[in-house]
């Protein structure tokens, strides 16, 4: 559904986005992961054609952005950094506004409207001008304009910025279900605990140029090893004369827990757990050392700080 | 068509609903339309009881259209705010991203805006000139015919189209409301002047003229959406550094542009001279035919109406003329004030006037004076015809041994402005306008150093040193 190679953007001898590779099936989502200035919303804006690349192609919901700006136009949903209301505008006035736009008519423009403003609990200040609304109802009519022509890919910047914990978790759970409705979705975001659970791969963009990419899982071994596991005793038990398996790359031993590192957990820690049973050890627990994406990013990008300082 | 205007009136509407909820925007214009009316029609009556007192009824005649021309032109003032707001505002608030993200076309966005900022102040302006006809009706005094109310509407129609056609190219160029403000000077003072000279026009009655000023007007409105709608692409109006001004960088296009890869005087004729006079291929089979058809123009017509003007001046004076005419033929070189420099500087003057002038007016200006160039030609030889002298040896002895170079400078500098223009109103997605105007200018610099100015030279020392004996050996 996106699909990019080496997408790159020069503004005079300025490189923004520097061989960008991506590719975005239907029902996945991408969360783009980088600091401000990375290329992220350079990169977005290539994507909608609202920016021509100065090097390679981009396609989108299966259109060139470059030969065919407008059909991928009106197959995107394009949440911008800025939400850009018309603030003297209700918010009535304003999704029927964008619905003549994209040339929906009068009945589906109205159920429209009253779906998504009812979904995203606006319904009740559908009359109000937007420029008395709160930050979050903004942010979330600006989501629902991006929803009103129920396009196959939705690009969104920060969809979650400004908002109140649960406005956010409801349009997390909406951006889940469009997933489940087959469209494409890119976000770019700094929440990295929404990123985690929102999207199927992730990228890492710095000074322009994809770092880092893949499905969260791969990238959690590939930057942090292999998943740790730590077995936790109910009582101090002597492990001085555990003999560990062969299989397992031993971390630490202690009275009270061991750590280990397993390359195939699915056969060796049943039998490292039976091994310990075996020598009565006073099992609690068995469980992975949790690993986050914020881990990943932060080494990730430290790593790219120091090469560049180098 | 109807299709693909639908979205420009649906912004444009949007834009309307937008404004009538902004006071701001409401009551100046409101102001404007109510209360100078009225004012305006009091100076009247106060300039009527001056003149019934000591005369001057002429003036009083030409003081209703003027007043109509002033009063139609206050509130399209405001078109000029509606502009600039509409559109840097939008870019400024961030509101017109989401709008770029949308199938709207290009074309689509800047009519809508174009629609908007006209729309409103001119409705305003032609409510102010009809509730003041209807006042001046109402205090006796003479209305101008209708004809010449049709004209001043249509007038103040242009000033609006030209006002926010400008506006929109210059917020093109602009992230920010201040720096469009700061630009707005850009067209505030040269219609300042368009009204100054409309006026002039009014006062002096000369209608026909005023219809020309009236296409003129619309010409370059139109000369100026062309540019909007050539530079009013997604990519400049979500360009970074758009308002940053970066000397090295334009003093490195320039070069780039300029000298390219030439390392040698040779080279640079050969490549870029060269280069640049080939893309001025057209343009200068145009002007030259331009000089042509416009010199018969200018001898034809002269020809036929300057017996009759000849006809009202005694013999003696074109007695005197011819006497003037064979010192002329007689001069030395040693002259003081016809000597090289004079004449040399003399026509670098005009050519950097055909530039200066062209460069404000995308070229429509710098082709006038193109015009009035070589029409002054056939006209001096219609002159000269109708007194009685040898018009085509006179051109044959004292303008071609120097025209040979001359004309075909003024033709260069004529067909690099005519390029100057055209490249600005062309749409170029691969080049910012910055970008144009500094690669257009530098093509300029090309053709003046180049050839321009050797051409010039060349004809001023013939005209000095051989044009002066060939015409005194014709004359004699």
């Amino acid at each position: 559904m996106i699909e990019t190679e080496n997408l790159s953007k020069a503004f005079n001898d300025f490189l923004a986005v520097d061989d960008v590779n991506l590719n975005v099936r239907s029902g996945q989502i991408l969360a783009l992961l980088g600091q401000n200035g990375a290329g992220k919303t350079t990169t977005i804006r290539m994507l909608t054609g609202l920016l021509r690349p100065t090097r390679g192609w981009a396609r989108v919901a299966g259109y060139d952005v470059v030969d065919e700006p407008t059909a991928v136009r009106s197959s995107v949903g394009v949440l911008t950094e800025q939400h850009g209301l018309y603030l003297r505008m209700t918010a009535d006035e304003y999704l029927d506004f964008f619905g003549k736009i994209y040339e929906l008519d009068a009945s589906t423009r109205k159920m429209r409207n009253d779906y998504l403003l009812d979904y995203f609990g606006l319904a009740k200040a559908s009359t109000r001008r937007i420029g008395e609304y709160s930050k979050g109802m903004r942010q979330k009519l600006a989501l629902a304009r991006t929803l009103i022509h129920e396009p196959p890919v939705l690009l969104l910047d920060e969809p979650t910025s400004a908002m109140d914990p649960e406005s956010a978790r409801l349009v997390r759970d909406e951006i889940g279900n469009l997933r489940s409705s087959q469209r494409a979705i890119v976000i770019c975001t700094h929440n990295l605990a929404e990123a985690e659970i929102l999207a199927d791969e992730i990228a890492i963009i710095y000074n322009g140029r994809i770092l880092l990419t893949g499905k969260l899982d791969a990238l959690k071994d590939r930057v942090l090893g292999k998943p740790e596991y730590e077995v936790i005793f109910s009582s101090a038990w002597d492990v001085k004369n555990f003999a560990h398996l062969s299989a397992v790359e031993m971390l630490e031993k202690s009275p009270k827990r061991i750590r280990f590192r397993s390359e195939n957990p699915k056969e060796t820690n049943p039998l490292f757990l039976q091994k310990l049973s075996e020598k009565k050890a006073p099992i609690l627990s068995l469980q992975e050392i949790p690993r986050s994406l914020e881990q990943v990013y932060l080494k990730v990008m430290a790593e790219a700080v120091e090469n560049v300082a180098v | 068509m109807k299709e693909k205007l639908r979205p420009v009136w649906l912004l444009a509407q949007r834009e309307l609903h937008d404004q009538f909820r902004d006071w701001r925007i409401l009551f100046p214009l409101i102001v404007l339309t109510l209360l100078f009316p009225p004012l305006m029609n009091s100076f009247a009556g106060q300039t009527v009881d001056f003149m019934n007192k000591y005369g001057g009824n002429l003036i009083l005649d030409r003081l209703v259209p003027f007043s109509i021309l002033i009063i139609g032109f206050f509130p399209v003032t405001i078109s000029l705010v509606v502009a600039l707001e509409s559109f840097v505002g939008e870019k400024e608030r961030g509101t017109i991203e989401p709008l770029l993200g949308t199938p709207l076309l290009d074309w689509q966005l800047y009519l809508g805006k174009l629609v908007v900022g006209v729309i409103f102040p001119l409705v305003a302006s032609y409510l102010a000139i009809g509730l003041y006809i209807f006042m001046v009706g109402k205090q006796d005094l003479n209305l101008p015919p209708i004809s010449q109310i049709i004209q001043l509407l249509a007038l103040t129609a242009s000033h609006a189209i030209l006002m926010v056609s400008g506006a929109i190219a210059i917020s093109t160029q602009a992230t920010s409301v201040r720096a469009a403000n700061l630009m707005a000077s850009f067209i505030v003072l040269p219609v300042a002047f368009l009204i100054q000279g409309e006026s002039v026009l009014l006062f002096w009655g000369d209608g026909d003229i005023l219809w020309m000023a009236v296409i003129a007007v619309l010409v370059l409105a139109g000369l100026l959406m062309r540019v909007g709608v050539a530079h009013f692409q997604r990519e400049y109006l979500l360009g970074r550094e758009i308002d940053s001004f970066n000397v090295r960088w334009i003093w490195q296009t320039f070069k780039e542009s300029f000298v390219g890869d030439a390392h040698s005087v040779f080279a640079w004729y050969q490549t870029q001279v060269g280069g640049t006079l080939r893309r001025l291929k057209t343009p200068l089979i145009l002007m030259a035919v331009i000089a042509l058809i416009g010199s018969i123009v200018s001898f034809q017509w002269v020809s036929s109406v300057a017996p009759i003007y000849l006809a009202d001046i005694p013999q003696e004076e074109v007695d005197k003329v011819l006497g003037r005419m064979s010192m002329a033929a007689g001069l030395s070189v040693e002259q003081e004030d016809i000597n090289f420099g004079f004449i040399f500087g003399h026509n670098i003057r005009a050519v950097l006037v055909m530039f200066i002038v062209g460069l404000f007016s995308l070229g429509v200006l710098g082709e006038l004076v193109f015009a009035i160039n070589v029409g002054v030609v056939g006209g001096v030889l219609a002159v000269l015809g109708a007194m009685g002298l040898p018009a085509w040896t006179l051109f044959l002895g004292g303008v071609l041994p120097h025209g040979i170079f001359e004309i075909p400078a003024i033709i260069f500098a004529g067909a690099s402005i005519l390029y100057f223009g055209a490249l600005l109103v062309t749409p170029n997605p691969t080049r910012t306008m910055g970008e144009v105007v500094i690669s257009v200018a530098a093509d300029w610099l090309k053709i003046f150093v180049g050839v321009i100015v050797p051409l010039l030279a060349l004809a001023a020392l013939i005209e000095v040193n051989i044009t002066p004996h060939i015409l005194a050996t014709i004359v004699r």
